[in-house]
C-alpha cells in the first residue's frame, strides 16, 4: 500500500516529460512509428545485404570494364573485356555447355522424378525406405560424390563400369576422355544427385491432388493414361513449375561436378564440359584476369536473369 | 588470424621492451614470415628462424602459414593492402606480377651481387634478375627425374634406361594387357595435366634440336621440326602402346599402385613415395636424347623482400635473406624438406651428388631450364589440348602443334602488352 502514493506520484511524471520532450519521436503517430520501428530492424538486413551483395555486385559490373590482376592498379579499358569475350571461340563454346547442361539435365530429371515419384506415391511396401533411399544422394556431399563417379568412369582396371564391360567382353567406353560422351557422364551424377528433393516435392504435389477427383474419374470408367493427362499433370502444375525453376537454375551454375571430376584438366577435355562458372573461377584465380573474370559473371547474371524472368512469366500464367 | 594475434602480440611485446630498454644499444626488431603449409617445409623454416634469431638476438621473425590452396589469393590480396609481411614466399612464375606492381623490393646489390649469383647458384637461378638487379632468391629448388618400379623391372627382366630409346623398349617389355588387349600396367605413365608440359617444353624439344622459346621466352619457336619430332615421340609412346594417359586417372596414383613402371616426376614427389607401403622404388635422370642431350625442367619458390618492409625492418629482412640462401640453411632444407639445395656448392658436394634419391635430380640442375611462364595455367592448357586434338579428334599432328604454338604465343602476346 505504500507504494500506491509512488504510483499516483509517478504518472504525471511520466507524462511531463512525453510533453515536453516533445522532439522528433514524440510528434510521431503511432503509424509512424511504427513504420520507423518496421525500418530500424530492416535496416540490419538491408545494410547486410548492402554490404555483402549489392556493393560487391554493382563492383563486379564496374571492375567489368577495367583489367585487374589483383597486384596492379585497376585501369580501365572500356569494352575490350565484352569484346574479347564474344569473339572467344571458348566462350561460345562454354556458353553451348552451359545451355546443354541446362536443356538435358532439367527434363530428364523432371521426368525421371516424376515417374519415380509418380510410383513409389503407389508403393505400400517399404514406402519410407525406398523414398529415404532416393534421397540419400540429395544429402551426400557433391564434392565426394563426384570423386567416386570419376573412379567408376574410369579405364580398367580401376573403373567399375569399364571393368563390368570388359568381363563380359565389350570394348570399354571412354566415359570422361572423351569430347562426346564426357558432359553427359558428368550430367548423369549431377541429375542423380538432384533427383531425391524433386521426388519429394513431386510426391507432395501428387497427395494435394483431391483424391475425388480420381474417384469421380473411376466411376466414369476413363483409362490409367487419361487420368494421368488429364488429371495428375495439369493439377501438377504449380509443383512442376517449381521444380523447373529450381532445377534449371542448378543446372545453369552447375560446377563441383565439373571441377571435381575433371581437376586435372578442369572442363576438358577441349572444354567440352566447360560450364561458365567453371570458365569464370579459372579466369579469375588461375589467370589472375579479374576484368576479364567480372565481365564473364556479368553475362551469367544476365543469362541467369532472363531465365529467372522467363520463368516468373509462366508462373504467373497460373 | 591466430597467427596475426600472435604477430601482433609479438609486436607489442616487442615495442614494450623497447619502450623499457630504451637505452638500450641494440634495438629489438620483429618481421614476419610468410609461406604456405606443407609439415616438413614449416618444420624446416621453424629451425631455421631459431638457428637465424641465435645468431640474432635482437631480430625476431614471426612465421605465418595458410593452406597452400588459398595461398596465392592471400598474399595477392594482403601484400597490396600493405597487410602483407616483410619477407615472403612466392612461386617463381608469379614474381614478374609483383615486380610490376611495386610490391617487393630488389635485393641490394652490395651483399646480393649478380655476379655473386650468377657465379655461385645453379644457372637457373637467373630468371629472378630483371634489369641487373636480383627481386628473389630461392633457398631450394626442384627438378624432374626418372621414377621407376623396381620390382616391375625386375620382372621383366629390364635395366634401367639412360635414353629415350632404352626407356620405350623397357616400357614396352613391362606394359601389360589383359585378354581384350585392355592395359593393366602401363610401361610409361603419362598425362600433360601432369609433368609431361615441363617434359615436352624444356627436355624433348631440346633433345629434338630444338629451343621452345627464343627472346627471353616471349616468342614460341616449337612449330618446327624440333617441335615436331618431340611431339611425335610423344604420340608415338601411345601408339606403341607403352603408355595410356589418363591411366588410372592420375598418373602418380598409377606409379604409387605398382601399376606403371616408369614415372617422369618432381622431387616434390619423393615424400609421398616414401610414405608408399609396399613400393620398391628407385630414381634415375631422364633419359638422354638421341644425340645424348640432356636437359631438364627446374621450378622453385623465392623468398622476397615486400614493400612494406622499412627502415629497421628492411635492414632486419636482407639479414634473414641472407641466411635464407646460405649453404647453412639450404643443407638444413634439404635434410628436413628433401627439396635441392640452389646453391651448386651445396648441391654438388660429395655426398648429395651421389645421394641414391636425390643425386640424379642435382645433377639434373646442371643442365635444367626454367621456364618463364605467363600464365602457367593456360600454358600447360594449350599443350594438354594439342594431345587431345590428336588423340580424340584424329587431328594432323602438325595443324595441332600449329594451332598450339599460336594460341600459346597469343597468351604471350597479351601478357608482355605486345
Amino acid at each position: 500500500m505504500a507504494s500506491n502514493p509512488s504510483i499516483h506520484d509517478t504518472i504525471p511524471q511520466e507524462k511531463q516529460p512525453a510533453v515536453t520532450r516533445g522532439g522528433f519521436y514524440g510528434r510521431l503517430s503511432i503509424n509512424q512509428k511504427r513504420t520507423l520501428w518496421a525500418w530500424a530492424f530492416l535496416a540490419v538486413p538491408i545494410l547486410f545485404y548492402v554490404v555483402i551483395r549489392f556493393y560487391p555486385t554493382g563492383n563486379a559490373m564496374v571492375l567489368s570494364f577495367q583489367e585487374w590482376n589483383l597486384l596492379g592498379d585497376r585501369t580501365w579499358n572500356g569494352v575490350d573485356n565484352y569484346i574479347t569475350l564474344f569473339s572467344d571461340p571458348v566462350f561460345w563454346q562454354v556458353f553451348r555447355n552451359t545451355f546443354a547442361y541446362l536443356l538435358i539435365g532439367t527434363p530428364v530429371s523432371l521426368v525421371i522424378s516424376f515417374i519415380i515419384a509418380y510410383h513409389l506415391d503407389q508403393v505400400r511396401f517399404m514406402h519410407g525406405t525406398i523414398r529415404a533411399l532416393y534421397f540419400v544422394p540429395f544429402m551426400t556431399s557433391a564434392v565426394a560424390m563426384a570423386w567416386v563417379w570419376r573412379w567408376f568412369y574410369q579405364d580398367v582396371p580401376i573403373g567399375l563400369f569399364n571393368n563390368m564391360l570388359a568381363s563380359v567382353g565389350i570394348a570399354q567406353i571412354d566415359f570422361l576422355d572423351s569430347t562426346t560422351n564426357a558432359l553427359p557422364s558428368i550430367l548423369a551424377p549431377a541429375i542423380w544427385a538432384g533427383l531425391g528433393f524433386q521426388i519429394i516435392i513431386f510426391m507432395a504435389g501428387l497427395r494435394a491432388i483431391p483424391r475425388t477427383f480420381y474417384e469421380a474419374a473411376k466411376i466414369d470408367g476413363v483409362s490409367t493414361w487419361t487420368v494421368l493427362w488429364e488429371i495428375t499433370l495439369p493439377l501438377l502444375r504449380p509443383t512442376i513449375v517449381f521444380i523447373v525453376v529450381l532445377s534449371s537454375i542448378g543446372f545453369l551454375r552447375i560446377f563441383d561436378h565439373v571441377f571435381n571430376m575433371t581437376t586435372a584438366n578442369p572442363g576438358g577435355p577441349l572444354n567440352s564440359t566447360k560450364p561458365l562458372v567453371l570458365m569464370i573461377y579459372q579466369t579469375a584465380f588461375d589467370s589472375f584476369d579479374m576484368g576479364y573474370a567480372a565481365a564473364q559473371t556479368v553475362v551469367l547474371f544476365v543469362i541467369l536473369l532472363i531465365v529467372s524472368l522467363i520463368q516468373l512469366r509462366l508462373l504467373k500464367d497460373r | 588470424m591466430k597467427m596475426n594475434f600472435r604477430t601482433a602480440l609479438a609486436a607489442l611485446a616487442t615495442s614494450a621492451a623497447a619502450l623499457g630498454a630504451s637505452g638500450a644499444a641494440a634495438q629489438e626488431v620483429t618481421i614476419e614470415y610468410w609461406q604456405y603449409f606443407f609439415e616438413a617445409r614449416v618444420n624446416a623454416m621453424d629451425q631455421l628462424i631459431e638457428n637465424f634469431e641465435a645468431a640474432n638476438p635482437n631480430i625476431n621473425v614471426e612465421m605465418t602459414h595458410f593452406p597452400y590452396a588459398d595461398y596465392r589469393t592471400r598474399t595477392a590480396v594482403a601484400v597490396p593492402a600493405g597487410e602483407g609481411p616483410d619477407i615472403v614466399q612466392l612461386f617463381y612464375g608469379w614474381l614478374n606480377d609483383y615486380i610490376d606492381a611495386e610490391l617487393i623490393q630488389p635485393l641490394p646489390a652490395d651483399r646480393f651481387s649478380p655476379e655473386m649469383v650468377e657465379s655461385e647458384f645453379f644457372p637457373m637461378v637467373q630468371a629472378m634478375e630483371r634489369d641487373g638487379q636480383y627481386f628473389a632468391l630461392p633457398t631450394a629448388v626442384r627438378s624432374l627425374a626418372l621414377f621407376y618400379n623396381q620390382r616391375l623391372l625386375d620382372a621383366a627382366g629390364v635395366e634401367v634406361p639412360t635414353t629415350l630409346d632404352e626407356l620405350v623398349a623397357a616400357a614396352e617389355a613391362t606394359t601389360e594387357r589383359d585378354g581384350a588387349g585392355n592395359i593393366t600396367q602401363v610401361g610409361l605413365t603419362t598425362g600433360m595435366t601432369a609433368q609431361d608440359h615441363h617434359w615436352f617444353r624444356e627436355v624433348l624439344i631440346r633433345q629434338m634440336g630444338g629451343e621452345p622459346y627464343t627472346d627471353g621466352y616471349r616468342n614460341v619457336n616449337y612449330d618446327n621440326e624440333a617441335g615436331r619430332a618431340a611431339l611425335d615421340f610423344y604420340l608415338g609412346l601411345e601408339e606403341q602402346g607403352v603408355t595410356q594417359s589418363g591411366f588410372m586417372d592420375e598418373p602418380q596414383a598409377a606409379f604409387r599402385g605398382n601399376r606403371a613402371a616408369f614415372h617422369i616426376d618432381g622431387s616434390f614427389r619423393i615424400g609421398a613415395l616414401n610414405d608408399s607401403r609396399g613400393l620398391d622404388w628407385g630414381v634415375t635422370e631422364l633419359p638422354a636424347g638421341p644425340d645424348g642431350t640432356r636437359s631438364n625442367y627446374s621450378s622453385y619458390w623465392v623468398n622476397a623482400i615486400t614493400s612494406s618492409a622499412e627502415g629497421a625492418e628492411y635492414d632486419a629482412a636482407v639479414l634473414f635473406m641472407e641466411y635464407l640462401t646460405s649453404p647453412e640453411a639450404m643443407q638444413i632444407w634439404l635434410d628436413v624438406v628433401g627439396e635441392l639445395p640452389a646453391r651448386a656448392e651445396v648441391g654438388m658436394t660429395e655426398e648429395n651428388a651421389n645421394n641414391e634419391v636425390f643425386g640424379p635430380f642435382i645433377r639434373g640442375l646442371e643442365y635444367a631450364n626454367t621456364t618463364i611462364f605467363a600464365d602457367e595455367s593456360a600454358q600447360r592448357q594449350v599443350l594438354v589440348d594439342m594431345i587431345e586434338r590428336v588423340q580424340l579428334q584424329d587431328m594432323d599432328p602438325g595443324e595441332s602443334l600449329s594451332i598450339a604454338a599460336e594460341a600459346e604465343q597469343a597468351i604471350l602476346d597479351d601478357y608482355y602488352g605486345e
